[in-house]
């Protein structure tokens, strides 16, 4: 009927937010051709000298490169692991709470770190580990030395997943929790006339009706595996812990932006990207083949 | 010496606080950033996401459109290319390089686009049927239908532009022009360049510690505010917008 007039309503619906998609990401996309380039920003990029793939080989050839790709993935591997351990528990043994007061007041504190920004917690955090922390005060009370915690590169990876665990599981648990409650209830009242105590219905009952959410979480989390991080370790880091926490993210900023390294830090930048979307790709397929479930 | 419980109790440093003008500047250009990205960002998502929620049957270009927009997401320029745009637009400075670059929040917009989705086809027939726009449509039906995704939404984009610290950062040259996250981000920058762990020790003792954590409270304070009453909301905007049956 008015078709026409639906049509023309939908594109100018959308068309403030491809403008801005085009100024702001597609845009951006022709400057990936400073990674091929030895860019200086007086002669711009039209006028910059063509060096091929000298970037690439260059980065392969830093020292660092391999200690950074290593710091990548074993962050974000502990983060993603313990995280998801954690939260599974929590929403466990949050399901168990029968008393709705207490159930809620839990909630809200858990998923709460969630919304403050690393730049707040950052500082929080260090305080409380420093050198005259109460960590450490306790730890001084029990007759241990003091430890610096954010200066020693034995302890600085666990610090972060730890914090970051920490901040993260409360809201992680909330997809758990919501498959827990779909889980037919019939099933419990079922097994517990067959005498399976608490604990065997958790283990034939609630991990069985998890499986599915879990298997999707972990799937859909395999595009973090180059993802560490950067709010984190950014506002946690200092030199004494480059060797375990630099990771690629932290390095393209201070390469690209605070040395002005354009063209080296596009084409990390660059490499990067391109993994990340075959991870995502492929992490879209495997979802899809798994659980039926897809991203887009 | 800091123990665990806290030990003379005072006011003091929240009486120095009120007198830190810039601590209150960068205050007030959060909130500023927060009302104008809140603006722009609904906007933009409340539009985007109604055309691609339609079948490409009913929308004959939506496929090119959501071809576009995940492309844009998957994608992206990266750092340094992004900043140069910014930079080239003279946006460098203002408050805009912190709400344009961000106008269209892509996760956000599938998001919205998902709850759109479940909305009742029969709704949006009978208002047809009675002559109306596809802009009324959207604005008297589709929106008051979805306001728990949207409470959701709202309470993400809220949450995105007050904590965020990285744009500023790297767009904001005057340190006078920072948003109070960077602000507080700054206060804690000193610690990153000290190389010799002796000096570190030191750093923790002289640190003016209680102002510093009086201004990190008043920093949350807004987000303490509101997040009781949207996370009703948010749990359930979380698992609608996830888990697909």
């Amino acid at each position: 009927m008015n078709n026409k007039k639906d049509q023309a309503a939908f594109h100018l619906m959308l068309a403030p937010s491809i403008v801005f998609l085009i100024i702001f990401s597609f845009i951006p996309m022709f400057g990936i051709v400073m990674a091929f380039q030895n860019y200086i920003p007086a002669k711009g990029i039209s006028e910059s000298a063509w060096v091929g793939l000298d970037n690439f080989k260059f980065m392969f050839q830093i020292p660092d490169s391999r200690q950074i790709l290593v710091n990548t993935i074993v962050i974000a591997l502990w983060k993603i692991i313990v995280g998801t351990v954690v939260s599974i528990v929590f929403a466990l043994l949050l399901n168990e709470i029968r008393v709705r007061f207490a159930k809620k007041f839990m909630q809200t504190v858990v998923y709460l770190p969630n919304f403050l920004s690393w730049a707040v917690l950052a500082t929080v955090v260090m305080n409380i580990f420093s050198y005259e922390g109460p960590v450490n005060a306790f730890l001084g009370w029990l007759g241990i030395d003091p430890v610096l915690f954010m200066a020693s590169n034995h302890w600085f990876r666990p610090m972060l997943v730890l914090t970051d665990v920490w901040k993260g599981f409360g809201y992680g648990s909330i997809i758990y929790l919501a498959s827990l409650t779909a889980i037919d209830p019939g099933l419990y009242e079922a097994s517990s006339i067959d005498g399976a105590n608490r604990f065997k219905q958790l283990w034939h009952i609630t991990l069985p009706g998890l499986m599915p959410t879990i298997l999707l979480v972990t799937t859909l989390n395999l595009p973090n595996v180059l993802n560490a991080g950067f709010d984190q370790i950014f506002n946690l880091y200092n030199p004494l812990v480059y060797a375990t926490s630099d990771i690629i993210d932290t390095y393209v900023y201070r390469v690209g932006l605070v040395e002005r390294q354009y063209s080296l830090g596009t084409a990390i930048g660059l490499l990067r990207s391109v993994v990340g979307i075959v991870l995502i790709l492929s992490a879209n397929k495997l979802a899809q083949k798994l659980t039926d479930y897809r991203i887009f | 010496m800091v123990s665990i419980f806290p030990v003379n109790f005072t006011l003091s440093s929240y009486e120095k606080l009120v007198s830190d003008s810039q601590f209150w500047r960068s205050f007030m250009i959060s909130v500023e950033r927060v009302v104008l990205g809140l603006i722009v960002n609904m906007m933009l998502m409340i539009l985007a996401a109604y055309p691609l929620s339609k079948s490409s049957k009913q929308f004959r270009a939506q496929k090119v459109y959501m071809n576009i927009v995940i492309f844009a997401m998957l994608f992206s320029g990266g750092l340094i290319p992004t900043f140069m745009v910014v930079k080239g637009l003279h946006l460098l400075d203002s408050i805009w390089a912190l709400i344009l670059p961000g106008a269209v929040p892509i996760a956000n917009v599938i998001l919205l686009m998902n709850a759109f989705r479940a909305v009742p086809k029969s709704l949006e027939e009978a208002a047809t049927i009675d002559g109306a726009s596809q802009w009324r449509i959207l604005s008297t039906i589709y929106v008051p239908v979805v306001l728990p995704t949207l409470a959701t939404v709202t309470l993400f984009t809220i949450v995105g532009h007050w904590n965020d610290y990285f744009s500023a950062l790297v767009y904001i040259n005057k340190t006078s022009n920072y948003p109070l996250q960077t602000y507080i981000q700054q206060l804690s920058v000193d610690v990153q360049n000290i190389t010799d762990p002796q000096k570190l020790i030191e750093y923790s003792k002289i640190s003016n510690r209680t102002l510093n954590a009086a201004k990190i409270v008043i920093s949350t304070l807004p987000l303490l505010l509101i997040y009781p009453f949207m996370q009703k909301y948010f749990v359930t905007g979380i698992v609608v917008g996830s888990v697909k049956e």
